[in-house]
């Protein structure tokens, strides 16, 4: 049993939890002349095609959720993982050669993803949970120096936040701290909930890197 | 479904996009880069002329050897370095500039074995040796930077290993220039000089290509 709750058999065979898809994006006979509609349709967004942009986006997520699973993530960091590659998707779709497959292009770069996401989590879960001796030489919760830690974290993360460009903040403070809606905030800070979204993601991944130096 | 829940992220992508010039095929972009090479090594020439090395050469075949081994290494170690940056390349890329590396450093180091088998050639000093050291990095330096600019265009998902053929490919080009205007033989502290040129451009590429390559 693995820490995302999936068998593994010996034979490598993979049993996912009843909420997942099987690893395949779709049946192996459909999966050809797919590939190469999503690869006609990411050669005429690199022309500018926005309709095209917008279709090959959502038919990769399937494909990339396939993967990150694959990789071993877990359900809960499966929307973290499609998030990361759509936004690398979107920095290097230079990088496509319409000549080549577009499921290989964007599994590479979602595989990488994912494993950035496991080796995050990783680190985060052996910081904060997994390691024994941490545990067992941590001082009680009642103890002063624990508050002090606390507050000097608190004071850490306020600097932090202070320090992100103006439209990420916005997103922090609106979303995270004050914990409204998506539309709540939209409707306050007058920009539209997908760009809020994106700067709350950016932000926490910033936030992420500078709280344990892992960006 | 999963599509709903990122379509404002790849509405915000959507909107964002604009047309892209595609990148260009890695054997493209290695050409480009060794016309550098090559006018570091036209300048050497004009200044230094060929016979130095053809006489060498001629004394010394093994001497011929190393530096073809040199010149395909630093040209299988750029191209695999640039195929390794487009996502979806196959990882053995990175075995191609194996053949060429052994060949190198295995007539290089027949060159030792030729000072212990006929002592009266002449040995570079240490002093020589510390010449070729600064000669090697003040070359691989700006010939790194320019693969390392190069290759961000691009999207390398292995950081560090193309960080490593950018070290090797730089060191080899610079000691295939060192070539034309070495005026001694091959010894056990030139060898170890070249190796340690290599060893600090490869540490130095792999300990900034981290950052310095990553997407």
């Amino acid at each position: 049993m693995t820490a995302d709750g999936s068998l593994v058999w010996d034979g490598g065979l993979v049993l996912l939890p009843d909420d997942r898809a099987p690893v395949s994006a779709e049946p192996a006979n459909a999966s050809e002349p797919a590939e190469r509609k999503r690869a006609a349709w990411m050669a005429a967004a690199q022309a500018g095609d926005r309709r095209a942009y917008e279709r090959v986006l959502a038919d990769s997520v399937a494909l990339i959720r396939a993967v990150a699973r694959r990789q071993g993530v877990g359900t809960d960091a499966l929307d973290d993982v499609v998030q990361e590659t759509l936004l690398t998707v979107h920095r290097v779709r230079h990088t496509y050669d319409p000549a080549r497959s577009y499921d290989a292009w964007l599994s590479a770069i979602a595989g990488r993803r994912a494993i950035d996401a496991l080796r995050s989590h990783g680190r985060r879960d052996r910081r904060e949970l997994h390691d024994d001796i941490a545990l067992d030489q941590h001082p009680d919760r009642d103890d002063a120096s624990m508050d002090a830690e606390r507050r000097q974290q608190a004071r850490r993360l306020r600097e932090a936040i202070a320090q992100l460009p103006p439209g990420q903040r916005e997103a922090v403070e609106q979303l995270g701290l004050r914990e409204q809606s998506l539309a709540e905030a939209a409707a306050r800070t007058g920009r539209n909930a997908g760009a809020l979204k994106v700067n709350l993601h950016r932000a926490l991944k910033a936030l992420r890197g500078r709280m344990h130096g892992d960006s | 479904m999963p599509k709903p829940r990122h379509h404002a992220l790849i509405d915000v992508l959507g909107a964002e996009l604009v047309p892209v010039r595609r990148l260009l095929p890695p054997w493209l972009r290695t050409l480009g880069w060794l016309a550098l090479v090559a006018v570091f090594a036209a300048l050497l020439f004009v200044h230094y002329g060929d016979r130095p090395m053809l006489r060498r050469w001629a004394g010394a075949p093994d001497l011929a050897w190393a530096a073809l081994g040199a010149v395909l290494t630093a040209i299988t170690a750029a191209w695999a370095a640039f195929a390794l940056a487009v996502p979806g390349r196959a990882s053995l890329w990175a075995w191609l500039p194996l053949p060429p590396a052994l060949l190198w450093i295995g007539a290089s180091g027949l060159g030792c074995l030729r000072t212990w088998l006929a002592p009266d050639t002449s040995i570079a000093t240490l002093h020589q040796s510390a010449d070729c050291l600064v000669f090697i990095i003040s070359f691989s330096i700006p010939l790194s930077v320019l693969l390392v600019w190069l290759l961000r265009r691009a999207c390398p998902l292995r950081p560090v290993l193309t960080a490593l053929l950018v070290g090797l490919a730089s060191a080899a080009a610079s000691a295939c220039l060192l070539e034309i205007c070495h005026s001694y033989d091959a010894a056990a502290t030139d060898l170890l000089t070249h190796a340690l040129a290599v060893l600090i451009v490869v540490v130095a590429n792999a300990a900034m290509g981290g950052r310095l390559l990553s997407r």
